[in-house]
Formats: structure tokens, C-alpha cells, sequence
């Protein structure tokens, strides 16, 4: 028998042990994560003739979407809520991640970074709750402000687009400052050195070789918050309340209410659609693998 | 561009620790000076002063006639070499080289023209486009020269700057570099702890150990003529005898030196390759074992004065000594260096 | 301006500490609002809520959900970073993408998908059925942080091990895991507090019993109470505790 068909044979079995050993995982993902997502995709493509499914292939669920102002409007809420929680996240945390690379000294480091992300680990659902403490009518910022006699009348906070955006801001400007400053601390400290070397200024040195060299760690992080953020149910719904909708307040309602599964899996599909619109518009720089 | 450097009375304290000592030292305007020794020893802490990274605690900084001790780095005529390059990853080669003079408000044509010459002058022209993580360690070594000639400093301060190349790639650097200098007349500052690349590059050694210069001076003079134990160890191989001094003159197993102004326990140095005859006689001493090494043979002998005492020798290559012969050595007087031994 | 960073790390903390310490410090309230002015310190509410038969299970029902998916998440990841970093398997990128692809999907689809097949299937939603989520959404971050301490310096000894003649299961058993016990139990440790803390999957799956933060959800429709107070300064103080423990055991070692 040859060298190579003897090497084949030994792969062969080695390859059987392997698949052994990822076979585990590889079914859970199969049957749990790939099959309902299939089927969700399926049922997007389904309709409901008054409380019976009808499977097929009817575009019915998405014209709908187009159709309905309560439906597409909803979309267009949950972009802008997005996009303005990404970029303000990014803009507060990079400063901050800064300041603790390179202004805090060394032996605080880490308990400073510590500090920051700590309010992190709070249960979700208290996290938003403790925003509500904070913004309701009747919460801590009006009882101050009116104990104080600033203000005569409660001021309007929560159940507000303002209130969601606070709310994911300040949860994601922790994650933020975790990845940005990941990304600041390793870059060579000569690279800063070698930029006011050659006469560049603080401004100078941070737009022409801090910021580039940062760019990939903000854009993961940035694109890490876009699809948290507009998959989230928790927040917008006891932050905003009902006063306007972001597509997963949306989907619960066509759950709960109605049990309207093709509608919610469509809603389902193009939120999904959106994400790896983003993927797409951000993949040049994203370094997921590093996360 | 080039020109002079004085440092004068400086000290530099990182907490409690001393990391430069009472550093006085003067380099003419367009001279290749290194400086050298072991790592911890202080000649990068020197170089960053230099730079304007660190300000010293003490003491002051004078380039060109003007007092830089507390001017940033910025606005110094330096440029430093970083040890890691520090190449900026994300911009061209020619962007990495033009990046002082974009700095400094020049326009694109012109920054690039000039970037281009610069890259030109180290061999990479032809790559002017690539990015650093294209190149070999030598090729971004070469980058990393060109982007802070092109700023043209009166000084450029080099930190360790061959010390990522392997052997070979050094020692064929080394000539390119004491070249680029000639060809630019600018004042190098290079450091490293490697003394047979401060030999082949400088036109003056300086050595430090523990903060303190201990002797400076042209590679010949260092090696030659060191002024401390210390120097005379650093700078290549040399055979420690132990000595006195009495009323006679110093004292060894071998006989008497002519006075020297110590007192006490001393020390003679001889190098291996000093064992040339001469009026020192060493006497009989057996051969332990020997190599070839092809301009030398190097053999390790015990004089049977010294029956204690190794020492290692250079002879002429004609013929490799067996171990267990005999050798009669003897060596020119003037060639022993006598310093005080060391506590 | 040399203060100005330092009055924006100060305005970064105060920013991101007010609702956490609006949230602990009425948790002490004396009085039915948790809201100033503060009537406190008061421990009444923590005696509630400790006495509160569904919030006491609601726990339970977390930690047993949190610790078994876990378990199952990093047995699971644990395997096929073994197999996938040290047998030599065809496809494997297609194989690892497939594996890590849950991570890029929002919790809510997850859920939602699980929830249509489960009822397609006319299964009953229980604590299990949350736990398969969760092992759904842990699985990747397992299998990631395994797979990427799985360097050479493992594969020299487990091939010395093997020369010495022991086998592969014995080799795994007494090489491979013991050396990877830090990356095994900081996957753990994340996945325990991921789950411990996710609302959604829960939600949607589960259906007499529930987990913490569901019953913390359905006694929001409540408004403010100085219970839910006293019972979000617990989990916090839960799972900083934990949090606390890792930073410590598992990642001081690294100088």
C-alpha cells in the first residue's frame, strides 16, 4: 500500500474524531438556531386566514410592511434611534476611554476602567427601571429639581424618545469605552512619540495616527451597538412607553395581542436584513475576530 | 543640518531611583557618537532626554547654542528613531516619510517629491506606495531613517536602532547607516549594547554603567586605553590578573609593573591578543584546549606561575596547539592596563 | 484645560452611576416611593422581598437555569474547539462561522424563532426551553473564548502526553482541561452572568415558571416601588460580586 493512501486513511479517521468532537455543538446549533430561524423564514412567507396558518409563498406580510404607517414608521423609528444611540454612544465614550488610557495614571488604570464598566453587569430590565427612577414624573430628577424651586411643574422625561436614547446610551457607552480602551492601550506608546517628534501637535497627532489606528476597535464597537440596540425590547418599552414604536415593541404587540406569527417573522427577517446591511456598510473595518 | 550638543550637570531621578548621574558631555556638530552599555545602564533614559521626552530633574540640555532642556519634542531639532520604528501602519511608505513635512504645512507635491529622494537614498524608491507591514525589518529600519532624515534635524537620536535585525543584516546596516550620515552631516546619536557595532559605526564611544559615563573617546582609545575596569571588560575580551602594589611598583604573579597611581588591591588587564613577546614574562603555561578560528586560534592556558588562573589566548593561526602542550608566553608591559579592583 | 479631563471623567461617572445609585439608595426608603426625599435607612423592603415566595423562586429558577445552561454551553464549546484545533476537518471555517453566527443575531429573533417551533411542535414552555435558548446564545462566546486559548504551547503538551502513552481521552481529561481550566471557567463565569441577567429568551420561553427578571418584569407593571429597588441592588450586588471574583481569580494572572 502506498504512503499516501495510508496517510488518507489515517485523516479519514482522524477527520470521524473530530466531527465527533464538534458534532455536539454543531447539532445544538443545527436544531436550535439554524432550523427556527429557517422556519421563521417560512412563516414570514405565510398568512393567516383569520386564526388558521396558511403556509405558502405570499410577499402579503412584507407589502404590509410597506403599506401600514404604523408598520414602516416603526422601522424608520428604530433607525434613528439606532443610529443616534451609536453615534452619541462613540462621541462620549472615545473621550472617556482616552482619559483613562493616557491621563489616569497607570496603578489607577485598571480600577478606573473597572469603575466605568461596573454598572455593566446591573440586571437589564433594573437597568431601565433604575433610568425610570431617575426620569418619571415623579422621580428623582423632578422631586429634586422642584425641591429645590427650579422648576414649578414636573418636567416631561420619561416615556420620551429622550428617555430610550439616555437609556441605551448609558449602557453602551460602558461597552464602548471597554473596547476603545482595549484598543488605545496597545497601540505603541512610540507611535504618539514618533507623531510630536515630527512636529505634529496633540490635535495633529490624534487625527492623522490615533484616530486611524482606533478606527477598526470604534467600528467593531459601533456595530456591536447598532445590533444590540435595535434588537432590544426592554429599554424602548418601559423608557419610551407607547408613545412611539421600534420594530421589536412591534413584534411583541403581533405576538402577544394578536398571535400574528407571520407578521411578527417578517418583522423578524427585515430586522435581520437591516443588520447585515450594516455588516455589509461596516465589514472593511470590522475586526470581530478581536473582539 | 547639524549641530553641537552639551549636556551639562545632568541627573535624572525616576522616584527613588538615580538613572542618570552627574551626565556631562559635549558632541561636535555632524559626529557619529554611540552610546554604549548594558541594558538598565541609562543611555536610553540619556537619548529620551535628549529627545524631549523625559525632562531631567537636573542639569541642562544645549543643542545648536540654545538651551532645549524644557522644549518638547516637537519643537527640537531632533528626530528620533524609534526602537519598534513606530511606522505609522495605516499610510503609505510615502506618506510615513513625508509625514514631518506635512506637519510642518508643506504641500502635497512638494512633501512627496522630497519623501521620494529621501526613500531614494535608502533603496525603496521603488516601493514608495507599500504599506510597513510589506516590508522585511531591515526595509522598515530603512523607512523609519528616511521618514526622520526628511525633516532634516540637526540631530538624529537612534535607540537601539539595528536591534531588531538578525547577525548578518546588522553588521551590512551598520556601513549603510555610517554612510547616510557622511552623506547627510547630520549630528547621530546611537545607542546600543552591542560594542562591536559601536566599534564599526562611531567616531566616538561613550560608555555608561549604572547612570555614570565611565569613559568616552575614539574606539581605538576605548579599547586600548580604557579608563575604568569597567570599559575595559565592556569593550571586548581581556584577561583579569590579580596584582598589588607595594613599594616596588605592582605586583603580579608574573612580576613587577612600573607604579601606578592606585593603591591596594589592583587589577592587571591583558587582551588575548597581547600575548605577543615582550619584556612581561608569563613563562611556561599548559594548553587546557584550543579552536581555530581562522584570522586567530584561541586557546585557553594555566600558567604554571598562576596555577590558579586561566587565561585565554590569541596566537597565529599557523598551528592549533594540542591540549596538554606547553607554551612560553610572554607580552609587552605597556599592553597591561592596571585598575583598582572593584568592591 | 488641564482640568477639563478630569471634570469630563467626573461628569462620565456621574452619568453612569446616577440610576445605580438612585436605584441602591431607595432601596433603603422608608416610605412606599422610592423617590426623594429620602427617609431612610430602612431594611423593610429587603425583608419583603426575601419573604416574597415567587421572587425567592423566581432565584431559584434563575440559577438553576443560568448554572445547567452554562454548563451545558461550555461542554459543549469546549468540545468542538478541541475538535476543531486539533483534527484536521474539512470545511472547518464553514464550521466555526456556522457556530459563532448566534452572536451576530438579536436575542429577541432567537427567542422568536425557538417560540414558533416550539408551538409548531406543540412542545410545553418550561425552564428548559429557556435553558436551550440560552445555551444557544452562550454557546458561541464558549466555543470563541475556548478556541482562542487554544495555543501551541497546549498542543506541544498534549502530544508529549500522547507520546507517553496516554489516550486522547485521557490526554483531554488530564492535559488539555487542566490547562485551559482559567479559559473554561472564564467562559463559565460569563455565561453564568449572561444568562443569569437575559430577559428576552426567558420571556418568551418560559411559561409557569419563570426567572428573575421575568417576575421583575411583570412587577414593573407596578410603577416605582422601593421593592424593586431592594430586589435590582441584589442581583447588581449579585453579580458585581461575581464579576469581582473573575477579575481577581481569572484575569490578575496575567501580569
Amino acid at each position: 500500500m502506498s504512503d499516501a493512501a495510508n496517510t488518507q486513511r489515517t485523516l479519514d479517521r482522524e477527520g470521524l474524531r473530530g466531527w465527533g468532537f464538534v458534532a455536539p455543538a454543531l447539532l445544538w446549533t443545527l436544531a436550535f438556531f439554524v432550523l427556527p430561524f429557517v422556519v421563521m423564514g417560512a412563516m414570514s412567507l405565510a398568512t393567516l386566514e383569520g386564526r388558521t396558518l396558511v403556509w405558502g409563498l405570499s410577499p402579503a406580510n412584507y407589502a404590509e410592511l410597506a403599506e401600514k404607517a404604523y408598520l414602516w414608521r416603526g422601522i424608520l423609528v428604530s433607525l434613528e434611534i439606532t443610529l443616534t444611540v451609536t453615534v452619541v454612544s462613540v462621541l462620549l465614550a472615545y473621550p472617556l476611554a482616552w482619559i483613562i488610557a493616557f491621563r489616569v495614571p497607570a496603578r489607577w488604570q485598571r480600577l478606573a476602567l473597572l469603575l466605568a464598566i461596573l454598572p455593566f453587569w446591573t440586571s437589564y430590565v433594573v437597568r431601565s427601571y433604575a433610568w425610570l427612577l431617575v426620569l418619571a414624573r415623579e422621580g428623582v430628577v423632578n422631586r429634586t429639581l422642584m425641591g429645590l424651586g427650579i422648576i414649578a411643574e414636573p418636567l416631561t422625561l420619561a416615556n420620551t424618545r429622550l428617555a430610550t436614547v439616555t437609556g441605551f446610551v448609558h449602557f453602551f457607552v460602558m461597552l464602548l469605552t471597554l473596547t476603545i480602551f482595549a484598543n488605545l492601550i496597545q497601540l505603541s506608546p512610540n507611535y504618539r512619540r514618533a507623531a510630536m517628534d515630527l512636529g505634529a501637535n496633540a490635535f495633529q497627532t490624534f487625527r492623522h495616527v490615533i484616530l486611524p489606528l482606533t478606527l477598526p476597535g470604534i467600528v467593531t464597537g459601533a456595530f456591536l451597538t447598532f445590533v444590540l440596540c435595535i434588537g432590544d425590547y426592554v429599554t424602548p418599552q418601559i423608557l419610551g412607553g407607547n408613545t412611539e414604536l421600534t420594530v421589536p415593541q412591534i413584534i411583541m404587540v403581533q405576538l402577544g395581542r394578536r398571535a400574528d406569527f407571520p407578521l411578527a417573522s417578517a418583522l423578524a427577517i427585515v430586522l435581520m436584513g437591516i443588520v447585515t446591511l450594516a455588516y455589509l456598510a461596516s465589514a472593511r473595518w470590522l475586526r470581530l475576530d478581536r473582539l | 543640518m547639524t549641530a553641537p550638543v552639551t549636556l551639562s550637570g545632568l541627573n535624572h531621578w525616576f522616584g527613588s531611583f538615580h538613572a542618570l548621574k552627574d551626565i556631562d558631555l559635549s558632541i561636535a556638530a555632524g559626529e557619529y557618537v554611540t552610546l554604549l552599555g548594558p541594558s538598565g545602564c541609562g543611555k536610553t533614559t540619556l537619548l529620551s532626554v535628549l529627545g524631549g521626552f523625559i525632562e531631567p530633574t537636573d542639569g541642562t540640555v544645549t543643542i545648536g547654542g540654545r538651551d532645549m532642556t524644557r522644549v518638547p519634542p516637537a519643537k527640537r531639532p531632533t528626530t528620533t528613531m524609534f526602537q519598534d520604528y513606530a511606522l505609522f501602519p495605516h499610510m503609505t511608505l510615502r506618506d510615513n516619510v513625508a509625514f514631518g513635512l506635512r506637519m510642518a504645512g508643506m504641500g502635497r507635491r512638494e512633501r512627496h517629491g522630497r519623501a521620494e529622494k529621501l526613500l531614494a537614498m535608502v533603496g525603496l524608491d521603488h516601493a514608495a506606495g507599500k504599506r510597513p507591514h510589506e516590508l522585511s525589518g531591515g526595509q522598515r529600519q530603512r523607512v523609519a531613517l528616511a521618514r526622520a532624515l526628511a525633516v532634516e534635524p540637526d540631530v538624529l537620536l537612534l535607540d537601539e536602532p539595528l536591534g531588531a535585525l538578525d547577525l548578518k543584516l546588522r553588521r551590512s546596516m551598520q556601513d549603510e547607516l555610517k554612510g547616510i550620515q557622511r552623506q547627510v552631516g547630520t549630528t547621530f546619536v546611537h545607542v546600543t549594547h552591542d560594542q562591536e557595532e559601536a566599534m564599526a559605526i562611531a567616531d566616538r564611544i561613550v560608555v555608561m554603567n549604572a547612570g555614570r559615563i565611565e569613559d568616552e573617546g575614539a574606539p581605538s582609545l576605548i579599547y586600548r586605553a580604557p579608563a575604568t575596569l569597567f570599559a575595559a571588560e565592556f569593550m571586548g575580551e581581556t584577561n583579569r590578573i590579580p596584582a598589588k602594589v607595594t613599594a616596588t611598583g605592582v605586583e603580579t604573579p608574573f612580576g613587577t609593573l612600573p607604579h601606578t597611581p592606585h593603591r591596594g588591591a589592583v587589577v592587571a588587564c591583558l587582551r588575548p591578543e597581547d600575548f605577543t613577546g615582550g619584556t612581561f614574562r608569563i613563562g611556561p603555561a599548559k594548553v587546557q584546549d584550543a579552536a581555530f578560528f581562522g584570522t586567530h586560534c584561541r586557546a585557553h592556558v594555566v600558567p604554571e606561575a598562576a596555577p590558579d588562573l586561566v587565561l585565554t589566548v590569541h596566537l597565529p593561526p599557523g598551528k592549533v596547539p594540542a591540549p596538554g602542550d606547553t607554551l612560553d608566553l610572554s607580552a609587552d608591559p605597556a599592553a597591561l592596563r592596571v585598575f583598582p579592583k572593584e568592591t | 484645560m488641564r482640568a477639563l479631563p478630569w471634570l469630563y471623567l467626573a461628569a462620565a461617572f456621574v452619568f453612569i452611576y446616577l440610576p445605580v445609585g438612585a436605584l441602591v439608595l431607595f432601596s433603603f426608603q422608608g416610605g412606599a416611593l422610592p423617590v426623594p426625599p429620602f427617609d431612610g435607612p430602612s431594611l423593610r423592603w429587603y425583608g419583603e422581598i426575601l419573604a416574597d415566595r415567587d421572587l425567592t423562586s423566581a432565584l431559584g429558577h434563575s440559577l438553576a437555569v443560568a448554572f445547567g445552561s452554562s454548563a451545558v454551553a461550555v461542554t459543549l464549546g469546549f468540545l468542538a474547539a478541541y475538535g476543531l484545533a486539533r483534527h484536521v476537518l474539512p470545511g472547518a471555517t464553514l464550521v466555526r462561522g456556522l457556530l459563532i453566527a448566534p452572536l451576530t443575531v438579536s436575542y429577541l429573533i432567537v427567542g422568536l424563532g425557538l417560540l414558533i417551533v416550539l408551538t409548531r411542535l406543540g412542545a410545553p414552555l418550561s425552564l428548559m426551553t429557556a435553558g436551550i435558548g440560552h445555551v444557544v446564545i452562550n454557546l458561541p462566546l464558549a466555543f470563541a473564548i475556548v478556541y482562542a486559548s487554544m495555543g501551541a504551547q497546549q498542543q506541544n503538551a498534549e502530544r508529549a502526553a500522547r507520546d507517553l502513552g496516554a489516550s486522547e481521552a485521557k490526554v483531554i481529561l488530564l492535559v488539555t482541561v487542566p490547562m485551559l481550566a482559567p479559559a473554561l471557567a472564564a467562559a463559565f463565569f460569563l455565561s453564568v452572568t449572561l444568562s443569569w441577567d437575559e430577559f428576552i429568551i426567558a420571556f418568551l420561553l418560559t411559561r409557569f415558571d419563570v426567572t428573575l427578571p421575568v417576575e421583575i418584569w411583570s412587577m414593573l407593571r407596578s410603577g416605582l416601588s422601593p421593592r424593586l429597588n431592594a430586589i435590582g441592588s441584589l442581583v447588581f450586588l449579585v453579580s458585581v460580586t461575581v464579576v469581582l471574583i473573575l477579575e481577581l481569580l481569572v484575569f490578575r494572572k496575567r501580569p
